[in-house]
C-alpha cells in the first residue's frame, strides 16, 4: 500500500460523510414514508422533525445524531493487498473524525468503564476484509446506533413464542414479534435485517449485512423477495409508528438473507436499524485516491 | 386537532397547567430544564445533595454534546436518551422535588406512571436520534454541574429551551401513550400470526427459469 496519507484523507472523507448525512435511498424512503402518513397528524409530526434534522445536519455538517455508533467497515481488496496497512490507516481516520467531532467519544472500556479518547480500542472499529477480483478497494461503512443495535434478536427454530416452525412462515412470525418488541424503542422507523439459518455469530453477521442492500432492490432469491413484501405490509398493521407514537411507519424496509445451516440447528436472526441509518461506501484507487462514492 | 395545535409549556410549570395536559398533546417546552443521565439519577436517588432546586421544574434524560465557547457553552447535540434505564430512580425524584416535566424518549414503567398521577408529572416524549436539530432548541445555557465528576455526557447542565418540540405520552392521569400503542400492537401481531393466510415457501414463479 502507497501514500498512507493519501487512504487516511479518504478513509476519514468516508467516516465524515457518513455521519452527517443519510444515503439518498434512505432519505426517499423517509418522504415516502410521510406522504403515506396522510391521515395520522402525529406520525407525520415526527417524520417532518427527522426529515428537519436530517437537512439540519447536513447544511451544519454536525453529526446526524449524537449517537455516532459501532462502526463497521467492509473491506474487498485485490489479491495480495496489505491489509494491515489499511486497518492502521483506517484506525488512524477514525481518530482524527472523533477529534474533530464527527465521531462521539462512544468507545467504553467493558471492564473499568473507562471511556476510549478516539474510539480505537480493542473491538473498535470493526473490520471484515474479503479479497475481491478488482483492482481497486471497495470501502463500506455502517454506523450501528446502539438503540438500535439492543432491539436484535435471534430465535431458535421452533419457536413456541411466536410459534414458529422451521419454514418461511415461520420466519415470518419471528420478524413480526422481534418488530412488535422493539416497539419505538429502536427509533423507529427502521429497517429489519434477516439472517435465515447459519449459527449463532454468522446469524447475526449476515443479518446486518442486509444493510449494505439499497432500499428500493430485492431479494434475487425469489421466495424471499416476497416474504420481505409480505413482512413490509404486515408491519403496517402493527401500528407503533414512529417513535413508537402510532402510525403506520413501523418498518422502511425489510431485507432477508440466508445462510446454509445444520440440520440440528434452524437460527432466524433480526437486527434493528433506525431511521439514522448511516450508509456509504467508495472505491480507492492504488494510491488511495477516491474513484467512486457508492450509494 | 387541537391535540395536534402545538401547546406552549413555559417553566416554571404550575400543577393546573400540567394536569390539564392531555395524552399525545404536542407541546413546545421554554424556559429551564436540567439534564440528568444515570449518574446524577443514582446520585440524587442515594441522596446526594442536588445543587439546583427542582421544584416545578423539568428533568431531561439527554447527554449533550457541547463545545467550550467564549464566556460559556455552545450544545452542538442534544436528543433524547432512553428513559427506561431511569425507572428505578424517576418515582423517588418526581415525588422528591415535585418534578412536573421529564423529557427522554421511550418511555418510562409502571411505578414512574404512578409517581405521575401522585404528584403530577407529565412525561413528554421528544423526536430520538435528533440532536442537531434539538440543539437548534436550546437557546442558552446557564450552567453545568457534575462535569468533572460524572464527564460531558453524564453532567447535569443547565438549559434554557426554546419551543422545544415533544409530546404528551404519560399524563399526570398515569396514563400512557406507549402502553395503549403496545397492547394493541399485540393484538395485531396475534392476528397476523393466528388468522392471516401464512407465507406459502413455493409458488409456481418462484423457480428460477
Ligand atoms: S437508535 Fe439510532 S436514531 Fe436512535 S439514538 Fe440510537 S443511533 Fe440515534
Amino acid at each position: 500500500m502507497t501514500g498512507r496519507p493519501q487512504w487516511e484523507d479518504s478513509l476519514f472523507e468516508l467516516i465524515r460523510r457518513t455521519s452527517v448525512d443519510l444515503p439518498g435511498d434512505v432519505e426517499e424512503a423517509l418522504r415516502r414514508a410521510l406522504a403515506r402518513e396522510e391521515k395520522d397528524a402525529r406520525a407525520r409530526w415526527f417524520l417532518e422533525g427527522i426529515l428537519a434534522n436530517v437537512e439540519h445536519a447536513r447544511r451544519t455538517d454536525t453529526p446526524l445524531c449524537q449517537d455516532t455508533g459501532a462502526l463497521l467497515f467492509r473491506f474487498h481488496v485485490p489479491v495480495g493487498f496489505d491489509t494491515n496497512a489499511l486497518s492502521a490507516a483506517t484506525r488512524a481516520a477514525v481518530a482524527r473524525a472523533t477529534r474533530l467531532g464527527y465521531l462521539r467519544q462512544n468507545t467504553v472500556d467493558s471492564v473499568s468503564g473507562a471511556v476510549y479518547q478516539t474510539n480505537v480500542a480493542h473491538g473498535s472499529p470493526v473490520f471484515c476484509f474479503e479479497q475481491g477480483a478488482r483492482d481497486t478497494v471497495d470501502v463500506r461503512l455502517i454506523m450501528k446506533g446502539g438503540g438500535s443495535e439492543n432491539m436484535g434478536a435471534q430465535y431458535s427454530l421452533p419457536c413456541a413464542d411466536p410459534g414458529a416452525e422451521r419454514n418461511l412462515e415461520g420466519v415470518r412470525r419471528c420478524v413480526l414479534d422481534a418488530v412488535t418488541r422493539a416497539q419505538g424503542n429502536g427509533c423507529a422507523p427502521g429497517v429489519v435485517g434477516v439472517c435465515i439459518g447459519g449459527d449463532r455469530a454468522s446469524g447475526h453477521e449476515h443479518a446486518k449485512e442486509q444493510f449494505l442492500r439499497r432500499m428500493d432492490d430485492r431479494s434475487r432469491v425469489k421466495a424471499l423477495a416476497r416474504l420481505e413484501q409480505r413482512i413490509l405490509r404486515d408491519a403496517t398493521r402493527l401500528g407503533i409508528g414512529p417513535m413508537g407514537m402510532g402510525g403506520i411507519a413501523t418498518l422502511l424496509g425489510v431485507k432477508i438473507g440466508a445462510l446454509s445451516r445444520l440440520p440440528a440447528s434452524f437460527f432466524v436472526t433480526v437486527s434493528y436499524m433506525c431511521w439514522a441509518f448511516r450508509r456509504r461506501g467508495v472505491l480507492l484507487g492504488r494510491n488511495g485516491g477516491v474513484q467512486r462514492w457508492l450509494y | 386537532m387541537a391535540l395536534l395545535t402545538p401547546r406552549p409549556l413555559q417553566h416554571p410549570f404550575t400543577l393546573t397547567q400540567i394536569r390539564g395536559l392531555r395524552l399525545g398533546q404536542l407541546v413546545k417546552v421554554s424556559g429551564r430544564v436540567y439534564t440528568a443521565r444515570d449518574r446524577v439519577h443514582k446520585y440524587l436517588f442515594d441522596g446526594g445533595k442536588c445543587p439546583v432546586d427542582l421544584e416545578d421544574g423539568a428533568i431531561y434524560h439527554c447527554g449533550p454534546v457541547a463545545t467550550r465557547k467564549e464566556g460559556g457553552w455552545e450544545i452542538l447535540a442534544a436528543g433524547p436518551t432512553t428513559s427506561i434505564r431511569e425507572e428505578a430512580y424517576a418515582p423517588k425524584l418526581i415525588e422528591q422535588y415535585g418534578l412536573r416535566v421529564i423529557l427522554g424518549k421511550g418511555g418510562m414503567g409502571p411505578r414512574t406512571e404512578e409517581a405521575c398521577a401522585r404528584s403530577g408529572c407529565v412525561y413528554l416524549q421528544t423526536i430520538g436520534g435528533a440532536g442537531p436539530m434539538l440543539a437548534a432548541h436550546v437557546a442558552r445555557v446557564h450552567g453545568v454541574y457534575f462535569l468533572k465528576e460524572f464527564g460531558m455526557a453524564e453532567a447535569m447542565w443547565e438549559l434554557e429551551l426554546k419551543d422545544f418540540p415533544a409530546i404528551v405520552a404519560i399524563d399526570a392521569g398515569g396514563r400512557s401513550l406507549y402502553r395503549r400503542i403496545q397492547q394493541a400492537s399485540r393484538r395485531v401481531l396475534r392476528r397476523l400470526i393466528e388468522r392471516e393466510e401464512p407465507f406459502e415457501a413455493v409458488r409456481s414463479g418462484d423457480a428460477d427459469p
